[in-house]
Formats: C-alpha cells, sequence, structure tokens
C-alpha cells in the first residue's frame, strides 16, 4: 500500500466517522421531545433518560445494522462482479428472515409445552442463531443455484434471488398464520424492518457479530479485489477461490443475520451506500469495504432519524425499511437500466 | 541446458512438463494423451485448429484444471494440487479475455500481479514496486498508469494484463490467444513482448492461430488436433503444406519471408484443389 493510498484511506474513513458523528447527534437531539445536550450530559430528566436511554441506543443499533449490511452488499457485488447485488436483493435477509421465524414459531409452539423451556428458545440469541443460519443456507442457495454448466452466472444468482425473496415471503406469510396472535404481532413488528429498542445485552452481542464478520470481510477485502476479476484469473494470481469464497459467503451472510436479527428487513442499503462510496474511493476493496461499512451506519442512522421524523405531525412512524425501499427500489432500477445500456455500448 | 538456470532456485530442466494428459469436460474429451515439454528461455508456439485442446493444454499446465489421466508437472510440482500462492510465483496467465467490471486503474491492476508475493492485505513493498514500475515501462504504460482499466482501448489493455504477468515475475509464462481482436501493429507489439520475455529467460508458451506470426516469432511450434499432438519442432518443419493441410483442412502455399528468412505459409483461397 502506498503512502498516497494509505493517506486516501485516512480520508475516507475520518469522512465515514465524521458522517456517523453527524447522522447520530442529528438523530439524538432531534425528536418530538426537544431536548438539551448539556442538560442530558448533566444528567438533568428527562433529557438524560431520553437521549441515553432511548435516543442513543436507538441511534448505535440503526449504525450497526447500516454497517453490516453496506459491508455485506460491498462483498457480495465482489462475489457476483455485479453492483446490483445486495443482501435484500439476493434473497438472503429473507433466508434470515425465514430463519429467525421459524425459531419463534418453534418457540411458541414448544411454550404450549414446556413453558421456560419456549421462553428461553424465543429469546434473542436462539431467534439470531435461526436468522444467521437462514441467511448462511440462502446464501448458498442462490449461488448454488446462480451456477450454470459451472459457472457464476451473475444474472442468473440475481434472478434466483428475486425469486427466492418472493417465495420466503409467502412462506412466511403461511407461517404467520400459524403463529399464536401475540407471536404474530411480534413477527410482524420485527420483520417488517424497524429499528426499534433492543435491551443493551442483545445489541451489544449483535455488535460482536457484526463486528467479528466485517472484520473478516475486511482481512479478505485483497483478495476480493481479485475475487473480481473472475475465478480463474483470481486462481491464476494465487488466490485460494472456493476457499476465500466460502469465507466470504460465511462473513457476509453471518452479518445479514445478525443486522435482520436486530432489526428484520432493511433492504438497499448494501445497494446504494457501496455504490455511492465506489464513486468517492474506487473500487479497491482495502479502502472500499472499510469506508462502506462506516458510510452504511451514518445512512441507516439518517434514515431512521428520516422516518421518525418525516410524519411527525401526523404522530406516526414508518420502519425505516419503508424509507430505504422508497429509496433503494429506484436506485435498483437506475442501476439495472445504465448497466445495461453500458452493456448495450460496450457489445455494438 | 539453459543459462538461467545458474540464476534463482534450481528448476527442473524443462521446467513444464506434461506426459500422456488427458482432460474432459464432462463427455467432452479436450486433451487425450498429450506429452509437452516447455524449457526456460524458450518461446513455444501452441497451434491448431478450433477445439484441438490448446487452451485446455494450458489451463492444466497453470493448475485450473487437472488431467484425469497422466501427469503435469510445473517446476516439479504438481500445479494443480500445489498450494496456489506458490503456482502464482511460478506462473502467470494471461487469458484471451480479461474481465474488467470494476475501473481499476492501470497501476492497480499490475500490481495484483503482486499478489503472491504479498501478505493478506497486499501491502506493496519495495519489490512490489519495483517489479510494477519494471512491468509497466516494459510494455510502454507509464503514461497510462493512472488510467482507469475500463476507458482504455483494446491493445492498451491487452498491454496492461501482459503487464501484469510480468509483474507476477513468473519462471512460466503462458499466453492465450494474445493478439486475438489486435490490429496489425498490435499483433507485431504482442508477439515481440513475449519474445522479448523468453529472451529475458522466461518459458513462454503461446496459444496462437496466426500460423505466420507463430512462425515469425516463436522458437517451436507444437500443432495439436483433436486433442492430441500432431507435429512440433522448429516452425520451418512443422508448418510443411501437407501438414498444414492435414491439420486445418486448408491447402496452402508454402514460402519464405525473403527479409528474415521466415516461413511464410498463405492459404488458396479461390483455388478449390486439395
Amino acid at each position: 500500500m502506498t503512502r498516497l493510498r494509505r493517506s486516501r484511506l485516512t480520508l475516507a474513513l475520518g469522512l465515514g466517522l465524521l458522517a456517523i458523528v453527524a447522522a447520530v447527534g442529528v438523530s439524538c437531539l432531534l425528536g418530538p421531545q426537544p431536548i438539551s445536550l448539556r442538560a442530558a450530559l448533566d444528567g438533568v430528566e428527562p433529557d438524560r433518560a431520553i437521549l441515553f436511554g432511548l435516543r442513543l441506543p436507538r441511534a448505535a443499533l440503526a449504525a450497526v445494522v447500516g454497517f453490516a449490511l453496506a459491508a455485506a452488499g460491498t462483498a457480495l457485488q465482489a462475489l457476483l462482479r455485479n453492483p446490483l447485488a445486495e443482501p435484500f436483493v439476493l434473497g438472503v435477509s429473507g433466508g434470515a428472515a425465514l430463519g429467525g421465524t421459524l425459531v419463534m414459531l418453534a418457540a411458541a409452539g414448544l411454550s404450549a409445552v414446556a413453558g421456560p423451556a419456549g421462553a428461553l428458545l424465543g429469546s434473542a440469541p436462539p431467534v439470531a442463531a435461526g436468522a444467521v443460519a437462514g441467511a448462511v443456507l440462502s446464501t448458498f442457495l442462490v449461488f448454488g443455484l446462480g451456477r450454470i454448466g459451472g459457472r457464476l452466472v451473475p444474472e442468473a444468482a440475481l434472478l434466483v434471488g428475486i425469486v427466492f425473496n418472493a417465495f420466503v415471503a409467502g412462506v412466511i406469510t403461511l407461517l404467520k398464520m400459524l403463529a399464536p396472535p401475540d407471536q404474530a404481532a411480534r413477527l410482524l413488528y420485527w420483520l417488517m424492518g424497524a429499528i426499534g429498542y433492543e435491551s443493551p445485552a442483545t445489541l451489544a452481542a449483535g455488535t460482536v457479530l457484526v463486528l467479528l464478520s466485517v472484520g473478516t470481510l475486511g482481512l479478505l477485502s485483497a483478495r476480493l479485489n481479485l475475487l473480481t476479476l473472475g475465478d480463474e484469473e483470481a486462481a491464476s494470481l494465487g488466490v485460494d477461490v472456493k476457499r476465500t469464497r466460502a469465507l466470504v459467503f460465511f462473513a457476509a451472510s453471518a452479518a445479514t443475520g445478525a443486522a435482520v436479527a436486530l432489526a428484520g428487513m432493511v433492504g438497499f442499503v448494501g445497494l446504494i451506500v457501496p455504490h455511492l462510496v465506489r464513486r468517492l474511493v474506487g473500487p479497491d476493496h482495502r479502502l472500499l469495504l472499510p469506508a462502506s461499512a462506516l458510510f452504511g451506519a451514518a445512512f441507516l442512522v439518517g434514515a431512521d432519524a428520516l422516518a421518525r421524523l418525516a410524519f411527525l405531525p401526523l404522530g406516526t412512524e414508518p420502519p425505516v425499511g419503508a424509507v430505504t425501499a422508497f429509496l433503494g427500489g429506484p436506485f435498483f432500477l437506475w442501476l439495472l437500466r445504465r448497466q445495461a445500456r453500458e452493456h448495450d455500448e460496450a457489445t455494438t | 541446458m539453459s543459462p538461467h538456470r545458474l540464476h534463482g532456485p534450481p528448476w527442473p530442466d524443462p521446467i513444464v512438463e506434461v506426459r500422456a494428459a488427458r482432460h474432459a469436460y464432462g463427455q467432452r474429451v479436450a486433451v487425450d494423451g498429450v506429452s509437452f515439454t516447455a524449457r526456460e528461455g524458450e518461446f513455444v508456439g501452441l497451434l491448431g485448429p478450433n477445439g484441438a485442446g490448446k487452451s485446455t493444454l494450458i489451463r492444466l499446465v497453470a493448475g485450473l484444471l487437472s488431467p484425469s489421466a497422466g501427469t503435469v508437472r510445473l517446476a516439479g510440482f504438481d500445479p494443480h494440487a500445489a498450494p496456489r500462492r506458490l503456482v502464482a510465483r511460478l506462473c502467470a496467465l494471461v487469458p484471451q479475455e480479461p474481465r474488467l467490471d470494476w475501473p481499476f486503474t492501470v497501476r492497480e491492476v499490475v500490481m495484483m500481479g503482486r499478489s503472491a508475493h504479498q501478505g493478506l492485505l497486499g501491502v506493496a513493498g519495495r519489490d512490489d514496486l519495483g517489479a510494477v514500475e519494471g512491468a509497466l515501462t516494459a510494455c510502454d504504460l507509464v503514461h497510462l498508469a493512472g488510467r482507469r482499466v475500463t476507458a482504455l482501448s483494446g491493445g492498451e489493455r491487452r498491454r496492461v494484463f501482459f503487464a501484469r504477468a510480468l509483474a507476477q515475475e513468473p519462471r512460466v509464462l503462458l499466453l492465450d490467444e494474445p493478439t486475438a481482436f489486435l490490429d496489425l501493429a498490435h499483433q507485431v507489439a504482442a508477439m515481440e513482448m513475449a519474445r522479448l520475455a523468453a529472451r529475458g529467460g522466461l518459458c513462454v508458451v503461446a496459444v496462437l492461430h496466426d500460423l505466420n506470426l507463430a512462425a515469425a516469432a516463436c522458437d517451436r511450434l507444437v500443432a495439436m488436433r483433436a486433442g492430441r499432438v500432431v507435429a512440433e519442432g522448429p516452425p520451418g518443419e512443422v508448418l510443411t503444406e501437407e501438414r498444414v493441410r492435414d491439420v486445418w483442412g486448408v491447402p496452402v502455399w508454402r514460402g519464405e519471408n525473403g527479409a528474415t528468412g521466415a516461413t511464410v505459409v498463405l492459404p488458396n483461397v479461390g483455388s478449390h484443389a486439395r
């Protein structure tokens, strides 16, 4: 890494951290109940309780989820060699949601027979484990079915992911009908992609899992550069392609699973953020991956603040997943059409 | 024995040794009992019609495929079983149509050739920077070093990927149709670079379609057809009228370049005599 690159890395990461601080600041200070930062720091109630009990944990949760989703999106785009890849679009988030749902329903069923055991299974860690397992399995499924004649066909994998997503949504709707009413409500709230209020222990555990998996992706970022060239070239440049790809799959799925466990289905963060950050820092994943993760955190904190504040006069708020889908849907179509146009120009 | 064996580790001679190798893609047998050797300092041209097994043969040498029968040795190692990093230090492959989906700069792409010499995060040391500068200079790319590869012409891109292979500092350089889709000047330039690399002590093996370029630039030609080697030797011995007709099914006139003495074959277009 040259000195120039190191200074670019410092600049990109510095800007990313700055963006997080700004977004968290906005998110914490704005709301239906105006608070004073000084009063909160001095321990004056209710300012202190609102800041440290509600707004800061919520911003932290949004930051962790955005960090995970943007990093996972960046890694999946490198593997698929396509900027349209994203945990939500590829059905990885859907698989995680299905995994978590199955654990929740099993817990509901178990508590009818053995109450305490059911409650234990329905608590946050097993549901999160189910989400991670669901994410890992669906990643392997989508990328497996996206191989045609032994070669990964990016367009096929994307289509498989989109279909898998619709399939999973149907399965979850069916499962919801089987759930007892209180579980169904919990499920519904979780799946719609809302940044809520998790217990500190859950938030801490999720953060550790996200940092571990994104850290793994960071260590593999130089290999990701080579994988964007194609399997054969990466192999001839010295990459153990199968092992590296399996590790990336696993880490990206774990990050997605943790994000889904914490906040449900929040789509398109991994699409929008890496694309914009790539314009800023270029395609080198050693810069792109950490910078995307940081800007992803800032992005989701900002989007959640927007969701919280935009409908304030109506006394209601949409889940942040609705905001990201509102931004991400058109963005996906714009990227798709631009890519198709470039491809068209390249072949004619 | 090549004088280059005095430098570096004592590689076996020949450095590339394929014995009775066979490889099939499903039912289709691509290479069937091929034996092939190549030495350091030598520029070998692999010729043959489409589907003859040329690309499969160099992929076997690069360790990207494994033979279902027979053996492949690269500097004494089995390139399919050896660690990829080790193989990448011994052997570079320039693919026919390199992928260029992301807008990396020329220097970044050439630096990727150093991966097998670097740690996990690819932090460049003095050796890496030196090898990259050397490769950029050798391929006349210094003025393009900061440009995005996606914005280059076809000929310039080929040079970038050739430079990446040089930066890899391999002992064996495999080129899959290095002249495809290039205009005449760029074809000649590509062959000159390959020749220069061989003179510098590398073992260079290129899949080629242009018989005259191959005859002019290569030290030795290997002709393949239907998964088998049908002839090998100096260009003048391999490219006879009879053999070209047998292998490619095309009647040719064979002569000599008056300026260089290289063998020239020209298809008898228009006369359908066989």
